[in-house]
């Protein structure tokens, strides 16, 4: 018999109003704004806007105060925001060789045109706490010097003088789009990268790391690594030409991979990609090596059953919001199922009970 | 809705600078420069996004990288002009003032325009460029070699 249950409905409100409070805190200590979490916390905005698929620095500050700084909810938030929106179109593909680099270095190359430019990172700090953070201290300002501002060609360009690097050849299909086909195998490199872009970082950071360790080993080096803004270019239908509708910081990786040379492929320098929303460097080299371990079906290597050479295995798993709706839905009622498990669990013992007590009676 | 001006690429120049301009910048600069005309809408602003492409290997085939919020209207002012503006973000006033200076952009009022708003907003946006290619600049390492002692 099913019976219909309800009242929750006031624990839910409390629980809810609770929420509210907690997420507000001790309330003499000062509240954050949004403008705060999108200027200060900007590497945790710009890992939703990844994740969440939506560049908008604003909401994603927004979703990580209301998530109280759970940036699997705040994602979620951003995920279903999205799904809000009217689509006005595609950009054109953003040009990365066009791109204001603050960070762009080479682990291959030591002398590159344009330099090895460091840029905002934590390399190379001693990853000691500093107290002066916590006493409201002042920031010294960043050093500039003189410079000439324009384009810095990609390694791959003049790496490629001699042709032992495997080309990106420039096509214009039209890339297939899991938002709005579901995510079906095979999946083409197009639909891989999309898949892997907006990909959990821990996921993507641990299929990476075990191709590293040794499960489908392909060396990679990371020929190059870059972060800066691109501007994105629209063709707008009603003028009939293209403008610019923003500009976008974006962080790309060009993993080089030592490749003796298949069935079908000569040796060479094969190519791992990765390219992400924000600056969000450990995501976009974790992808570039995942990209390159998916790839070996049309490199000609052997599947060695590693992992990270399962496109079925990894993109079916690194959404974090599926994953994590799937995850979460089994603490919420299952009452009935339970009870049905519950009476099948009985039936099992009363049978089992009465054959142990037959065979009892069989050997007296 | 199509326009027959044809002055494309002037027109892309400041719809591009405009689409990227801070919060309230065209605002600002307009409304210093001379009184807001009528305008009816012929698309109220709207707020939507884009799909964002980019290529594999940097170069190869296009891919899906994920959206933008972008807002987007269409005005005309009485003397016929039409005005289009897209602009990131969810900025429906930007977006009105964009189409705004986009509609008067065809008018006469193109000379005091271009020398209090565009001119502007293009010298603010070269200076931020700058600033951060300085900066970057500034963190460029400059190898030098250790003679070794070997002999």
């Amino acid at each position: 018999m099913y019976v219909a249950v309800k009242g929750g409905e006031r624990a839910i409100q409390n629980a809810h109003a609770w929420l509210a409070e907690e997420r507000r805190g001790d309330t003499t200590v000062a509240e954050l704004s949004v403008a705060q979490i999108r200027e200060q916390l900007s590497l945790a905005v710009n890992r939703v806007m990844a994740e969440g698929s939506l560049y908008d620095p604003d909401l994603a500050a927004l979703a990580i105060k209301q998530a109280r700084g759970d940036l699997i909810e705040a994602i979620f938030l951003i995920r279903a925001y999205r799904t809000t929106l009217p689509r006005f179109g595609a950009s054109a593909p953003v040009d990365t060789g066009d791109m204001a680099c603050d960070r762009r270095i080479s682990a291959t190359f030591k002398d590159l045109p344009g330099g090895q430019v460091l840029g905002p990172t934590f390399d190379y700090t001693h990853r000691l706490l500093d107290f002066k953070l916590a006493a409201d201290g002042e920031t010294p300002d960043a050093p500039m010097r003189e410079t000439e501002v324009g384009p810095v060609p990609h390694v791959t360009e003049f790496l490629n003088q001699e042709g032992l690097i495997e080309e990106a050849t420039h096509v214009d299909t039209t890339p297939p789009d899991l938002t709005r086909e579901p995510l079906e195998m095979p999946a083409d490199r197009a639909l891989r990268l999309q898949a892997l872009t907006r990909a959990d970082e821990g996921f993507t950071l641990s299929m990476a790391y075990s191709t590293q360790r040794g499960y489908a080993r392909n060396h990679a080096f990371v020929g190059e690594l870059r972060i800066g803004t691109v501007p994105v270019e629209m063709e707008i239908p009603e003028l009939g030409f293209a403008i610019e509708i923003g500009e976008i910081t974006l962080t790309e990786c060009e993993t080089v991979n030592q490749f003796k040379g298949s069935k079908t492929e000569p040796p060479q320098f094969t190519r791992g990609y990765g390219l992400v929303f924000g600056q969000t460097e450990r995501k976009a080299i974790s992808m570039a090596l995942v990209d390159r371990a998916l790839r070996w079906e049309e490199l000609g290597e052997d599947n060695v059953g590693a992992p990270a050479q399962d496109a079925e295995f990894v993109l079916y798993h690194a959404d974090n919001i599926q994953a994590t709706g799937f995850l979460e839905h089994i603490k919420l009622p299952h009452y009935v199922d339970f009870q049905s498990e519950l009476e099948l669990v009985r039936k099992l013992r009363r049978e089992v009970e009465a054959s142990q007590g037959q065979h009892q009676e069989a050997a007296e | 809705m199509k326009d027959t001006i044809d002055q494309t690429p002037d027109r892309k120049a400041w719809m591009s600078l405009m689409a990227k301009a801070p919060e309230g910048r065209v605002a600002a600069l307009l409304d210093a420069a001379l009184p807001r005309p009528d305008y009816t809408w012929l698309r109220a602003p709207e707020i939507g996004s884009v799909m964002v492409r980019g290529r594999a290997g940097g170069t190869g085939a296009p891919f899906n990288l994920g959206e933008m919020t972008v807002t987007r209207c269409a005005l005309t002012l009485p003397s016929g002009e039409v005005g289009h503006a897209y602009v990131q973000g969810r900025r429906k006033a930007d977006a009105e003032v964009a189409a705004l200076v986009d509609a008067l952009m065809q008018t006469d009022a193109v000379n005091v325009l271009r020398t209090k708003v565009l001119d502007p907003l293009e010298q603010e946006a070269t200076a931020r460029r700058i600033t951060r290619a300085e900066k970057a600049a500034a963190t460029k390492v400059d190898f030098f070699t250790m003679v070794r002692g070997e002999d």
